[in-house]
């Protein structure tokens, strides 16, 4: 995904490329594709048309480094603009007071009762005992019964007023609260639709009366356009202190969560992801950013390549590969190294989107392949490493006995830097030369990160 | 237990109608009296964007506006409406009862929280009210109370439920309500299944084996299965009814929780994609507030009346 965003942001840019900066003009495609794909990942129309402004004014003026690609330029002050947007005034779940009171309102359906006690086990850091429940949802069958269910499942509180009014039975579980000393009280409510006046109502004389230190939206991942109404309701109804994101587990894009952060302001606490009463996490700004754009932790794999990249040896490797000059075994050699620095092949290819490391693994692309290639290459005399092409049978035979490896290896190794050599000598005059040139110059090629 | 939402009267589409366009129609709205121009070309754009219709679908909509540009807003209203319909119409197949399969057995599945276990209580009490007797088979053994809450509905509707302890094997209960159905001579038998999400693996392979054990009951079972889709969801509703779709041949859907403000949009590339019949949409939590759908009625709710 993040490539089609890149790669369709970086056709809308084509006319930008070489000519350094970002304008009015050749903006306009561009800012109308990341619409599209904010659009698609369901952030509400009018949320999306601020950040598209904000993004857009951040990037006029913005120099386009020609090394690398601009979309990847441009997708990188998205993804800091919607971090922004996800983050700031971040603040952690804070209960306070002894009951500790948080309630939890949304829309039916949302995940609130299943929260509730995901909650539960969250905040006690295990020791439920200290936990009450006490559901106020005297409309949807079995209701109550589900969440005294997941009570005993816990361990923790549960109880059950005889009253069938939502703010009583709230009331009696504060009493009970108070009378056993506990120290969080988690108030579950009906589901309820914004529009529903009476329901509103109902929930904000329930708010009142129990005065919670934390008032929880419960939000559905896969909430589409409609989530800032829905949310602006709720903001306006109550003093909402968070948000908990509910099914992040599955695949949708979560738009909702910054269509619902820009609207409300409120900040986004917990994202709910998985059936298990323990799928219960912190929400990571930077990492939900990434998933709205459809990409894996690109922006990370970045910025960590650029931490890691030795400037001077990838400027050498850069100058040469510009004279026209084959890359020789001294400099594979380098690059090998550099990517065991990085923590090694795995770490950076399960950043990227749709990698799986075991198949890389059992396509022989793993770590200790690369630390027998360096041996290899370690084996070899400084003659040799600059002019692979003096490597006969004896000296593969040395080699091969100086690695501790076979011949084979000796053959494999030489034959993938003969395909590396020839495929880099071919971008650098072809298409490729942007990409691939930016990862090996280093300096100017990654414009990220600072 | 208060059945708050129940409404009554003034039928059941102006009801959807009157809620879907709570804000405001369309062309009441600023597009009044314009024509069709590239301004208001993107005004239709936006409209349909944030009725979750979708990027793809919206700009195929909006390319055969493109086509009566110069004409007036009504006249794009109405090309719209002429292109929506050419969408639904297809789908707009109601469920039938084959009387000679008995029991008739649905399957109703979907992602969690989108109204499983609710649409399951109001079709059953339409079918009754058809004079059909029905059975319900407690078919989520996973959520806590799910079987409690389809009891519940049980009892409203006067329709039995067969169900086993929390944990059980849903093909099992769902077989269990298949046999029991047959000795008792029902007509329709509904099972429920738990919600899942239609990336989890394990749990799509587990809605297959109900499904091969429901076949292995009578080969021509389940005679629907009945995807539940939650109008307030955005693109992602798309994925599910093709993932669901792939993996269990989904023959019919029903839109839930059109009471918002939310349009279901998404329903048009559903649609547009999977052709699978739409069978019912649901406006709220009354045992009566589950209809057939009707293409024109959802068109009219989801773009405002025809231009008077």
């Amino acid at each position: 995904m993040f490539d089609t965003l890149t790669e369709r942001l970086n056709g809308a840019l084509k006319k930008i490329t070489g000519r350094g900066r970002i304008t009015e003009d050749n903006v306009r495609d561009t800012v109308r594709q990341i619409r599209m794909a904010l659009l698609e990942a369901d952030v509400a129309l009018p949320v999306v048309k601020r950040i598209v402004e904000r993004v857009r004014q951040r990037a006029l003026g913005t120099e386009v480094a020609r090394s690398l690609n601009p979309g990847q330029t441009f997708v990188k002050i998205v993804h800091d603009e919607l971090v922004h947007v996800l983050g700031r005034d971040q603040t952690p779940l804070r209960p306070k007071g002894r009951p500790a009171v948080l309630l939890l309102v949304g829309l039916q359906g949302a995940g609130k009762t299943t929260t509730a006690g995901k909650l539960a086990r969250y905040l006690s850091n295990g020791q439920t005992s200290e936990v009450l429940l006490v559901s106020t949802d005297v409309y949807r069958p079995a209701a109550r019964e589900q969440l005294e269910t997941i009570a005993r499942d816990i361990g923790a509180g549960y109880v059950r007023p005889a009253s069938d009014n939502p703010r009583e039975i709230a009331l009696e579980a504060l009493a009970e609260a108070r009378r056993r000393a506990s120290r969080w009280l988690i108030v579950d409510t009906a589901g309820r639709l914004h529009v529903d006046d009476e329901m509103m109502a109902e929930v904000r004389e329930l708010h009142a009366a129990i005065d919670p230190s934390e008032t929880l939206f419960i939000v559905d991942a896969m909430l589409g356009q409609d989530a800032v109404n829905s949310a602006k309701a709720f903001h306006d109804a109550l003093p909402l202190t968070g948000v908990i994101l509910t099914k992040a587990d599955g695949d949708a894009r979560g738009g909702a969560a910054l269509s619902v952060r820009e609207i409300t302001g409120v900040p986004i606490k917990l994202v709910g992801t998985g059936e298990k009463l323990d799928a219960l996490e912190a929400f990571v700004p930077e990492r939900f950013a990434s998933r709205i754009l459809g990409m894996g932790d690109v922006v990370g794999l970045v910025e960590q390549v650029q931490r890691q990249i030795d400037r001077e040896k990838a400027e050498r490797v850069a100058a040469k590969v510009k004279k026209g000059k084959t890359l020789d075994l001294e400099d594979y050699k380098d690059q090998l190294e550099q990517l065991l620095g990085m923590g090694g092949l795995a770490s950076v290819l399960e950043k990227l989107p749709g990698v799986k490391p075991d198949a890389l693994a059992s396509a022989g692309f793993d770590d200790r392949q690369l630390r027998r290639q360096i041996a290899i290459i370690n084996s070899m005399t400084r003659k040799e490493r600059r002019n692979p092409d003096l490597i006969d049978g004896s000296r593969k035979r040395r080699i091969a006995a100086g690695s501790g490896l076979q011949i084979q290896d000796v053959n494999r190794l030489l034959k993938q830097h003969k395909l590396l050599a020839k495929t880099i000598k071919r971008a650098s005059k072809g298409g490729l030369e942007r990409a691939l040139g930016g990862m090996l110059r280093g300096r100017g090629g990654m414009p990220f990160g600072r | 237990m208060a059945d708050s939402n129940a409404r009554k009267g003034n039928g059941f589409f102006a009801k959807l109608k009157e809620r879907l366009t709570k804000s405001r129609s369309w062309l009441t709205g600023s597009l009044f009296g314009r024509a069709i121009d590239d301004e208001t070309l993107e005004e239709f754009e936006e409209r349909l964007l944030t009725a979750d219709v979708g990027v793809e679908v919206t700009s195929w909509l909006v390319e055969r506006l493109r086509k009566v540009k110069g004409g007036s807003a009504e006249a794009g209203t109405e090309a719209l409406r002429t292109a929506l319909l050419e969408l639904l119409r297809p789908v707009q197949v109601p469920l039938e009862i084959d009387p000679s399969r008995k029991p008739f057995v649905i399957l109703v599945v979907g992602v969690n929280g989108t109204g499983k276990t609710t649409t399951i209580g109001k079709l059953g009490h339409r079918l009754r009210a058809e004079g059909r007797s029905v059975l319900f088979a407690a078919g989520d053994t996973f959520r806590a109370a799910a079987v409690e809450q389809l009891q519940e509905w049980g009892r409203r509707t006067s329709i039995g439920v067969v169900s086993q302890a929390p944990g059980a094997d849903p093909a099992a209960v769902v077989h269990d309500a298949l046999a029991a159905a047959k000795a008792r001579g029902i007509d329709v038998v509904i099972a429920d299944t738990a919600g899942r999400l239609h990336t989890s693996k394990g749990l799509m392979d587990e809605l297959e084996k109900i499904r091969r054990v429901v076949a292995r009951f009578d080969p021509s079972a389940p005679h629907e299965v009945l995807l539940t889709v939650d109008a307030s969801q955005g693109q992602n509703a798309l994925a599910q009814a093709t993932e669901f779709h792939e993996r269990l041949g989904v023959t019919g859907l029903a839109i839930t929780k059109l009471d918002g403000t939310a349009k279901g949009g998404v329903v048009l590339a559903i649609a547009k994609k999977l052709r699978v019949p739409i069978r019912f949409v649901a406006v709220g939590e009354g045992v009566d507030d589950l209809a057939v759908f009707d293409a024109e009625q959802f068109i009219g709710a989801l773009i405002g009346e025809r231009a008077a």
